[in-house]
């Protein structure tokens, strides 16, 4: 699911901050009235039609973005509105209707990667709940066509643990709800939008609902929904609510119509499931594509990735207006023990020392520091020493499994991983994983293959602009036995991949596609493809050295019987004493050789 | 069994000695090159240090090692058939060599000079001939040859070739000579050759002309050197005014060569000296001249600093720097600026005239 239009502690709270702002804004003025009677909202509106008719027919596509454009429309109009006439058209939007508009924003941007999306969206879905219920997650993808062209039927069914009746509303046909958002743990998936934006795009798209079946357990009934989006409102529409049979132990399927494109190759649905098989070697995978082909991804490791922790943020990667938020929030009484309760690695005694630091009493009530001191509590916290967060809350792949998931859909002669130690960014921490597989079948020419992924999520779009493609541009291959130009991939028979595992991964856009440019992502990842490329280099090297060794005896092959003629020639030899001349010559070079 | 075949079949045991005794075979060439030789004017030649190349039998020399075993094999046969090969013919014959066949003639060349420097003789005496004609003759010389078939004696008459010549054969050992000529001319170009000719210069200047052809061939070389040997005739040289004029023809017939050091002693003719076209003849005579290449500096610079012949005499250090200083060079045909036959009526008499003033 796409990072981003919610204030947190990362790079999304940018562009959250701008919707939160206008959310806040029509609350402050006109917003009041409007949440009083939302029924009568509507029905107020065909007044304001007069002066902005458009506006009225389509209230749900025309938020009240800039009502000063549509005024000189008209002629009789007044040229300027006044602050009542503005105040009557401003009202509150919803998520719902602003990721509508901006669809691309959640990597909806055409047909071809909004089916990707979609099918992404589901599997990590159905992975992350696999995992945090600690089942071996087997997952089928179908993809049917739909009755008319560009309309494709997609159908994501796990084994997972399935979903209470009365969630499935809310999880699927609401935007913005969900339980990884407000929690600090590692997982693919983080606010609780992506299903539900592709549903939505899937209802705008076709105008059919999101249909879902889950199962909890073996005696309870599987529910079937069928939901639409309330846009306006950011609340399901319930179409279908039934119970029915299905044969299965437990999980979930959801089947969403779209209007997409289905295409093979790069970025494609293959190759992001192709990719998702690499990481997540524990994983069954099942597609089915719209010819009826089917595809399997086995399963090579029954390990199951490590539960990880939930954290609560570290000091250092907490901004001021967080900082001012969770002053206003915390249950704490005091200070001290408000610093001490809501954030990592913070002891009685660290805490005591920011107060000291920021010449606050550690005993002042949180809430009043947070209208006055909070800026100096904000300079303290950032000069006061405090520990690394912890690392449990990361669960990388590990050298091993990488190892098995490379070798289990990638045929090469050599395979290297390095898992590296955690490191932390900002506060946060997180783990940065590579792996090479080189020769065999890969292609010889051309540039080297890159896999990034975070949080064992297969990134395929916005390559050149990701901190990972960074890194390894910026290696030097060449003193690893590869060639490289200036400024490019290596080329050669060669799939790198880099993971990065954190608990928040820092994407340069909401749509999760690259990794921003932090200096100890990027210094991490360098180090990890450094003591990669050092195995490689040894393995290509003893390679090559075998490779000329061979040559060497070939060609001494193929020299030596003709001395041997010349001598018998010359000193009128038997055929024998010339047998004997090879067999010594052959002995007398491949002993020097050596 | 010949001398020389005898030779042959004494290094190959001794390499199949080696062999059976577990140890690398080698096989020790005289290195053939301007620093692996020095110039006595008594000898007259350039002749080896005794710098030595040895060739070990090792992975990388594996292939040349064969080639020069096969080579050497090869010329065994010749000298025992007393059969004669050209070098053209005997990178043909390396066709049937399967792997260690030779892919350009080059290759094959220098390892039939490598066998030659080897056993310290000429490539004649092997068997192996070249393909290059010797030269040509005009003037007061009788050539006395025998009919190969007949074996009857030809006296070949050199004043009797009117506008033609005489070609002087690729093998020369056996041929005798009589003259009445005072010197022999030895000249660069056919062009020059047969203006001479066309005017009968040999019977005004009473001598014998030969054309060179640019570098001398061996037998061109030998064939001069028994001129001036047996008939105790001077050799005037009469080449362009130019580093390769002055070095690779007039030195190589001189003194001999770096490449061929191990045979100079028969082709060399240490009694030449250089009668033109020198630096301050190009003043004298205001001939029109062209800028020294690239390449003539570079090889001026290089006789000056490597040619022991060169470093034995200093008028020829002064006549380079001369020609280095004046930066032109000039070809012995220009004289043709004044008068097509101004060389005939009035440079080479006015040369001819103080021999002793010609360069060394």
């Amino acid at each position: 699911m796409p990072s981003g239009p919610i204030p947190t502690y990362d790079e999304g709270a940018d562009f959250m901050g701008k919707a939160r702002k206008k959310l806040v804004k029509s609350k402050t003025k006109a917003a009041r009235k409007a949440k009083k009677k939302r029924g009568v909202t509507k029905k107020a509106e065909p007044k304001l039609a007069k002066a902005t008719s458009k506006t009225a027919k389509e209230p749900a596509k025309e938020p009240v973005k800039k009502p000063a454009e549509e005024t000189p429309a008209k002629k009789d109009v007044p040229r300027h509105s006044t602050a009542e006439e503005m105040a009557s058209r401003q009202r509150e939007i919803s998520v719902a209707e602003f990721f509508t508009k901006n669809r691309h924003l959640l990597g909806f941007d055409n047909p071809r990667k909004a089916l990707l999306t979609t099918i992404k969206e589901g599997v990590d879905n159905s992975l992350d709940a696999c995992e945090e219920a600690g089942i071996l997650p087997e997952v089928k993808v179908v993809i049917t066509p739909g009755k008319e062209e560009d309309r494709f039927i997609v159908t994501i069914e796990d084994n997972g643990p399935g979903i209470l009746k009365k969630q499935i509303p809310k999880i699927f046909a609401k935007l913005l709800y969900g339980s990884k958002f407000h929690r600090l743990k590692m997982s693919r998936g983080q606010q609780g939008i992506g299903i539900s934006a592709a549903g939505m795009y899937g209802q705008l798209t076709t105008g059919k609902p999101i249909s879902i079946i889950s199962k909890t357990s073996r005696n309870k009934p599987a529910h079937h929904y069928e939901l639409e989006i309330d846009t306006k409102r950011n609340e399901p529409r319930i179409i279908v609510d039934e119970t029915v049979d299905w044969p299965v132990q437990r999980g979930t399927k959801v089947e969403i119509e779209l209007e997409a494109k289905f295409q093979k190759g790069r970025q494609s649905v293959e190759e992001y499931l192709e990719q998702t098989a690499i990481a997540n070697p524990h994983v069954l995978l099942q597609f089915v594509t719209p010819s009826g082909e089917i595809k399997t991804y086995v399963r090579a490791s029954k390990e199951l990735p490590v539960e990880t922790r939930e954290i609560k943020p570290h000091p250092y990667g907490v901004e001021l207006g967080i900082l001012i938020k969770m002053l206003h929030d915390t249950k704490a009484r005091t200070l001290q023990s408000f610093l001490h309760s809501e954030f990592s690695r913070v002891s009685i005694q660290v805490a005591r020392a920011i107060c000291e630091k920021a010449k606050v009493s550690e005993r002042s009530r949180p809430t009043r520091i947070a209208r006055q001191e909070a800026d100096n509590l904000f300079k303290a916290i950032n000069q006061t020493k405090i520990m690394n967060p912890r690392t449990d809350c990361l669960s990388p792949i590990g050298e091993e499994l990488i190892l098995t998931g490379l070798k289990k859909q990638i045929e090469a002669d050599f395979y290297t991983s390095v898992t590296r130690p955690p490191s932390v960014y900002r506060g946060n921490p997180f783990q940065i994983e590579a792996g090479l597989a080189y020769g065999g079948f890969l292609q010889a020419e051309g540039l080297a293959r890159l896999l990034r992924y975070a949080n064992r999520v297969p990134l395929l779009y916005q390559q050149s602009a990701c901190a990972m493609t960074r890194s390894v541009l910026n290696t030097a291959w060449r003193n690893y036995a590869l060639s490289q130009s200036a400024g490019a991939l290596p080329s050669g028979p060669l799939v790198i991949i880099v993971h990065m595992a954190s608990v928040w991964v820092p994407f340069t856009s909401e749509s999760k596609e690259a990794v921003a440019h932090y200096p100890e992502i990027i210094k991490e990842v360098r180090l990890a493809l450094q003591e990669c490329g050092r195995q490689l280099a040894v393995f290509i090297r003893r390679r090559r050295k075998a490779a000329e060794s061979q040559r060497k005896k070939e060609y001494i092959q193929q020299y030596i019987p003709h001395i041997a003629i010349a001598l018998r020639e010359m000193l009128e030899l038997s055929e024998r004493q010339e047998t004997t001349i090879v067999k010594q010559l052959k002995d007398l070079l491949e002993r020097s050789r050596s | 069994m010949s001398k020389i075949a005898r030779q042959i079949k004494d290094t190959a045991a001794s390499v199949r000695t080696k062999i059976q005794r577990k140890s690398k075979p080698t096989l020790s060439f005289p290195l053939r090159t301007l620093s692996n030789v020095k110039y006595h004017p008594k000898q007259g030649f350039l002749q080896l240090k005794g710098k030595k190349k040895i060739r070990t039998l090792t992975v990388s020399t594996v292939k040349t090692f064969a080639q020069t075993l096969r080579m050497m094999s090869q010329a065994k046969t010749l000298v025992e058939d007393n059969e004669i090969m050209t070098k053209r013919e005997a990178y043909y014959v390396s066709k049937n060599w399967q792997d260690a066949r030779f892919d350009e003639q080059p290759e094959s060349d220098t390892v039939i000079d490598d066998i030659e420097a080897l056993f310290q003789v000429n490539r004649e005496q092997l068997g192996f001939i070249p393909e290059e004609k010797g030269g040509e003759v005009a003037g007061k010389l009788i050539v006395i040859d025998r009919d190969s078939d007949t074996g009857e004696e030809l006296r070949i008459d050199c004043t009797k070739f009117g506008s033609g010549a005489y070609s002087i054969p690729i093998s020369i050992e056996h041929l005798k000579f009589e003259a009445k000529a005072k010197f022999v001319l030895a000249i660069e170009t056919a062009g020059m050759f047969q203006r001479l000719v066309k005017h009968n210069y040999w019977r005004k200047a009473n001598c014998i002309l030969i054309s060179m052809g640019g570098v001398p061939t061996r037998a061109c070389r030998r064939f001069i050197r028994r001129l001036a040997d047996e008939l105790k005739l001077p050799v005037y040289a009469f080449v362009d005014c130019d580093p390769y004029g002055m070095f690779n023809i007039y030195r190589t017939l001189k003194v001999g060569s770096g490449n061929a050091a191990h045979i100079n002693r028969y082709f060399c003719v240490p009694k030449a000296s250089f009668l033109g076209v020198t630096p301050q003849d190009i003043i004298d005579y205001k001939l029109p001249t062209h800028p020294l290449k690239e390449v003539d500096i570079k090889r001026a610079k290089d006789a000056i600093k490597n040619d022991p012949f060169v470093q034995h005499y200093k008028p020829w250090q002064d006549s380079i720097r001369q020609l280095l200083e004046m930066g032109v060079r000039a070809e012995q045909q220009a004289f043709a600026v004044h008068d097509l036959n101004y060389v005939i009526e009035h440079y080479l008499p006015e040369k001819l005239a103080a021999p002793k003033k010609f360069l060394p």
